[in-house]
């Protein structure tokens, strides 16, 4: 699975899409394989304030637990419910059903973002 | 993040060749998943899973004097084994800890024993088990036979019939915790209707050199019967729902067979054996610590090893292995408590990220195969 162009990512390997000052935020694909099946995911309420780099959720698989990183800088504004009942979508399609939260940004929202070219670098230099 | 130290057992490259995620494990590079470790899991409880156990040790005791070796040694009666019969047991230090858990299996003709040893206490068994056939003075002619070896895995309800299509031998009729010669894909083999997952099956001993012989006549005759290699991430999940124990986590050097709730194995008027007054005394008196099961009953992450047990927020002891189960969609575990505290039914939170989850203590296994 390739990275959507249309995408921003960060190094802690969420995607981002911008749209009309709201970032819908996920996971990666590389993500998803490093953590194996996912069990159990947890977001936060719409109302919560996140702020870029933060942890804003919790997904665990079987063998790991690991923070979800917020992008951006805002409100959150929706949470992705089907996802929470059934965490295994962000295996099976993590750019596309698996959305997580959608964020209201705070100004431009800041977060240091990648292309999706910038990611695939990036990616050959962690990804052994 | 590769380690030139590792070993690698004789089916390594067919582990690359199905695209296994290999990990370091008891010092060998072993696969812990390859397609993934719930539809692993699914396959044995569904079809039937093949296992590489090439890291695991056997150590063979087969001298004059192997049965008073292994009586003296071991927490359970072997003198009850007949030829060709297997019994779980452990290998208790001097204060009524465990070294480790094995299974001790009589040769088929009467002629001497194998002992099976976990991966990760290879050494540490093997030394000791050699350092107790001198002090004891007994001559129980035990070597470590790992190296010439091979060991694989097929269980699920397709396992047997699978495993039939390689051979002309009644192997059907093996019984649950016995073994016997056969010729399987025309290799001469030991199979042993034993395993560490709740389904049927076999565990199956040839030549070290005729492992990945085996391994493939398996897989060919398996293909139309849904037979997946798995990984060490579902054999864990795996015997865990069957409520096996795993060394290291429900059993150590400072937990005692009976806190352990494996009293079973333990025969304590076989005759005198190492750690026998410490664990007769601990029965006796009761043990102060017993390990339990229990389900969560809110919404949670996993349990898992080493997370604080609690009652009423107040610490009671912890997890010594949970995770979700794929079988039983809810998260499972095992923990070692206060005496006090145990009994099924009664309350229990786990630690799970700071927060006090709800859980209750159940009966075991958690999971049982139908008609078993």
């Amino acid at each position: 699975m390739s990275n959507p162009s249309d995408l921003k990512y960060t190094k802690t390997h969420e995607w981002v899409r911008l749209e009309n000052g709201v970032a819908t935020v996920g996971m990666t694909d590389y993500a998803q394989g490093e953590l194996g099946d996912i069990t159990y995911l947890e977001l936060p309420d719409p109302g919560t304030s996140v702020s870029a780099t933060e942890p804003f959720g919790v997904v665990e698989s079987v063998k790991a637990a690991s923070d979800i990183y917020a992008p951006v800088n805002g409100e959150v504004v929706e949470t992705n419910e089907a996802a929470v009942g059934s965490p295994d979508v962000i295996n099976s399609s993590p750019y596309e059903g698996a959305w997580l939260i959608k964020v209201k940004l705070d100004g431009d929202g800041g977060g240091a973002l990648m292309s999706a070219d910038e990611y695939a670098t990036y990616l050959e230099e962690v990804a052994h | 993040m590769t380690d030139e130290n590792l070993v690698r057992t004789p089916l390594y490259e067919r582990h690359q060749q199905l695209g296994a995620k290999l990990i370091p494990f008891a010092g060998y590079e072993m696969p812990v998943q390859y397609t993934g470790i719930i539809a692993e899991h699914n396959a044995v409880r569904q079809q039937a899973g093949l296992f590489d156990l090439g890291h695991m040790g056997q150590v063979d005791v087969s001298g004059p004097q192997a049965l008073d070796y292994l009586q003296r040694i071991t927490t359970n009666d072997v003198s009850q084994l007949v030829p060709g019969q297997a019994h779980y047991s452990m290998l208790p230090n001097p204060q009524g800890g465990v070294i480790d858990d094995i299974l001790i299996y009589r040769r088929p003709g009467g002629d001497g024993y194998m002992v099976v040893i976990n991966a990760s206490n290879h050494a540490r068994d093997v030394a000791w088990m050699k350092q107790q056939e001198a002090a004891l003075a007994l001559n129980a002619g035990v070597r470590d036979i790992s190296d010439e070896t091979g060991m694989i895995a097929i269980q699920g309800p397709n396992a047997v019939a699978i495993t039939k299509t390689l051979t002309s031998d009644p192997i059907e009729s093996i019984p649950y915790y016995a073994w016997d010669k056969a010729s399987v894909a025309r290799v001469p083999v030991l199979i042993a209707r034993t395993g560490y997952t709740g389904e049927d099956g076999f565990e199956i001993y040839p030549a070290i050199d005729q492992a990945t012989t085996i391994w493939d006549a398996l897989m060919a005759a398996g293909a139309d019967k849904g037979l997946q290699p798995i990984g060490l991430g579902a054999r864990d999940t795996l015997r865990l729902e069957a409520r096996m124990p795993l060394y290291g986590q429900e059993l150590s050097d400072t937990i005692s067979p009976i806190e352990a709730g494996l009293g079973w194995a333990v025969k304590l008027d076989k005759g005198d054996f190492i750690g026998r007054e410490h664990i007769a005394a601990i029965k006796e008196q009761g043990p102060k610590r017993k390990a339990v099961g229990f389900r969560t009953t809110e919404r949670s992450g996993a349990p898992r090893t080493h997370y604080p047990v609690g009652v009423n927020g107040s610490p009671v002891g912890e997890v010594t292995s949970g995770a979700f189960s794929p079988t039983l969609g809810e998260n499972i575990g095992l923990a070692l408590i206060e005496a006090e505290s145990a009994g099924v039914g009664k309350p229990l939170q786990v630690e799970i990220r700071g927060k006090w989850i709800d859980a209750e203590q159940i009966k075991m296994p958690f999971y049982k195969r139908p008609g078993a």
